[in-house]
């Protein structure tokens, strides 16, 4: 194979992944409503989006969601990957199995499961039980992204820590955690982004009561192609981009 | 290492909250799915606590079991595109020059973190019958009228494909770029041609990528509701949209479960495959 070919198999493919995402991002800025052409740039589907206060509630909702959500599985994976890296105990390998096992699980057996789990313990569906769900599946990806940046780190430092008399708990708050930093924050962004953009587990746990903002948008697609939904999702993307880029970012730079 | 003190109040609290935790919510739910396959429908409650294997016969009625096959058919069609697709691409990538490697996965780890739902829609903008790909066609005098791209098998092809096609890269980047490139020296040195290079070097050393790549294609093919939802009209059913409909609409939760339990069946048939190759491969380094 020529490099001409290689290139062009590669920009393919790229094109393939980019170009829907591009068209739709273009589209929200056009300035007609159904036609297919250029009619000139607007703001206008954005401002409409702006003065939708239904709309903005269901935002706000999914942002404390996914605040919340982001930060307690953030605690709850550092705490995982620490233990898994630093503590030899009965059933690590199970442990260790079972993290996997959560990520490649696909998304409905969660989802219908823990509707299951949340109707036997008569939980109202709503806001609690949404965030009991988004911790569960962001947990595993905080923990293994932080177990990532434990691998091949200097134990020397933790071993210094502990002859200079520190407990476990002032080892892991003074001297693993600063290290370990770029990774849980890596982390918390990825669960953010993972939580505002989960459709088929919330799909089963959601009530009336809290409605958020991937299914409102499901709901809205279903309906049909409009400009202020390209505006809408345009705007998720952006979110998403500027999330998995810092999170790449903080991920690149090698522990010292 | 040396090992820390066990008897630690951080240690001890730590496992305690995510063995907890992981019972609560992903053990017992999954054996509640489980055990909620093999029960009988309840009239005031979901279920009734009467043992049955009903729901697992109606997989077998002609109605669901067509359903279940076309469901299984279109994430065996996903996961060979994405695969044909996806292996030269990882391949080109892990072979790229150091420089530019990292922007170039970077590219591929952007759509594999872009929420699937918003990917899909964009596909529906596409394939419209006045969207951008009627619309060149039509421009290039390729076809007189627009076709009706939308609301076929095609486009719920097209749209798992474009969803689940990072997730079957990524993997396969990963192995491809662990591969020891002196074997591939050794490999040619000893005379092997370009066949027996893929055949007996490269196919047997990313083969746990492309188990796990399938998985992650494979199980989601099956799932993902909406895709169907938005590109295939109302005549294309997944599995997903079958256990959908069981626990939202129809209210049959054991059937909706037994359906469930196929997924997990499919997933546990994975693992097994991965766990088998990786510890195969282990033995085989073991004994060089």
């Amino acid at each position: 194979m020529n490099r001409w070919l290689k290139g062009s198999y590669l920009g393919l493919v790229y094109l393939f992944f980019y170009l829907p995402i591009g068209v739709l991002a273009v589209f929200s800025f056009n300035d007609s409503k159904y036609r297919l052409t250029w009619q000139g740039f607007t703001w206008r589907w954005y401002e409409s989006l702006l003065a939708n206060e239904e709309l903005l509630q269901v935002a706000l909702n999914s942002v404390l969601l996914a605040l919340v959500s982001a930060t307690l599985a953030t605690l709850l994976g550092t705490l995982t990957a620490v233990t898994l890296y630093r503590y030899r105990f009965f059933g690590k390998k199970l442990l260790f199995g079972l993290l996997y096992v959560v990520i490649l699980s696909p998304d409905i057996v969660m989802g219908i499961s823990l509707l299951i789990l949340f109707v036997s313990l008569q939980l109202p569906l709503g806001f609690w039980t949404l965030l009991l769900a988004h911790i569960t599946f962001c947990l595993p990806f905080v923990a293994v992204t932080v177990y990532g940046r434990l691998s091949g780190f200097d134990d020397t430092l933790t071993e210094a820590a502990r002859d200079l008399g520190a407990s476990e708990w002032v080892t892991f708050r003074r001297v693993l955690l600063p290290l370990l930093m770029p990774a849980v924050i890596a982390g918390w962004l990825l669960s953010f982004t993972l939580s505002m953009d989960d459709v088929i587990i919330s799909y089963f746990v959601t009530g009336p009561t809290f409605e958020i903002l991937p299914l409102k948008i499901y709901s809205m697609v279903r309906i049909g192609v409009k400009p202020e939904v390209n505006a809408l999702c345009t705007l998720m993307l952006g979110i998403t981009l500027i999330m998995v880029l810092a999170a790449h970012f903080l991920l690149r730079e090698q522990p010292t | 290492m040396r090992p820390a003190p066990r008897g630690s109040l951080f240690r001890n609290a730590t496992l305690a909250v995510i063995w907890l935790w992981l019972l609560v919510f992903v053990l017992a739910p999954t054996a509640m799915v489980a055990v909620a396959s093999l029960l009988e429908r309840g009239t005031d409650q979901f279920v009734t606590a009467a043992f049955s294997l009903e729901s697992f016969a109606r997989l077998f009625d002609p109605l669901y079991f067509q359903v279940f096959w076309n469901s299984i058919y279109l994430a065996g069609v996903t996961t060979g595109l994405c695969l044909l697709a996806g292996y030269p691409f990882a391949w080109l990538i892990a072979r790229a020059p150091g420089r530019i490697r990292p922007l170039l996965l970077l590219l591929v780890i952007v759509p594999f973190w872009t929420s699937s739902l918003i990917r899909t829609y964009a596909m529906v903008i596409i394939l419209k019958a006045n969207g951008l790909l009627n619309g060149l066609l039509l421009w290039f005098g390729a076809i007189d009228q627009p076709l009706m791209l939308l609301y076929t098998e095609a486009a719920v092809i097209a749209g798992l494909v474009y969803s689940l096609l990072p997730f079957m890269i990524l993997p396969l980047y990963a192995a491809m770029e662990r591969l020891d490139l002196r074997l591939l020296e050794a490999a040619r040195d000893l005379g092997a041609g370009r066949t027996a290079l893929f055949l007996r070097v490269v196919f047997p050393l990313t083969l746990p990528g492309m188990i796990a790549g399938c998985m992650l294609v494979f199980l989601p093919a099956l799932g993902l509701f909406y895709i169907p939802d938005l590109l295939g009209g109302a005549k294309i059913l997944l599995l997903g949209n079958l256990i959908k409909d069981q626990f939202l609409a129809a209210r049959d939760w054991p059937f909706g479960s037994a359906v469930s339990v196929v997924l997990l069946l499919f997933m546990a048939l994975f693992l097994l495959a991965l766990v088998y190759v990786r510890r195969r491969r282990a033995d085989a380094e073991a004994a060089l």
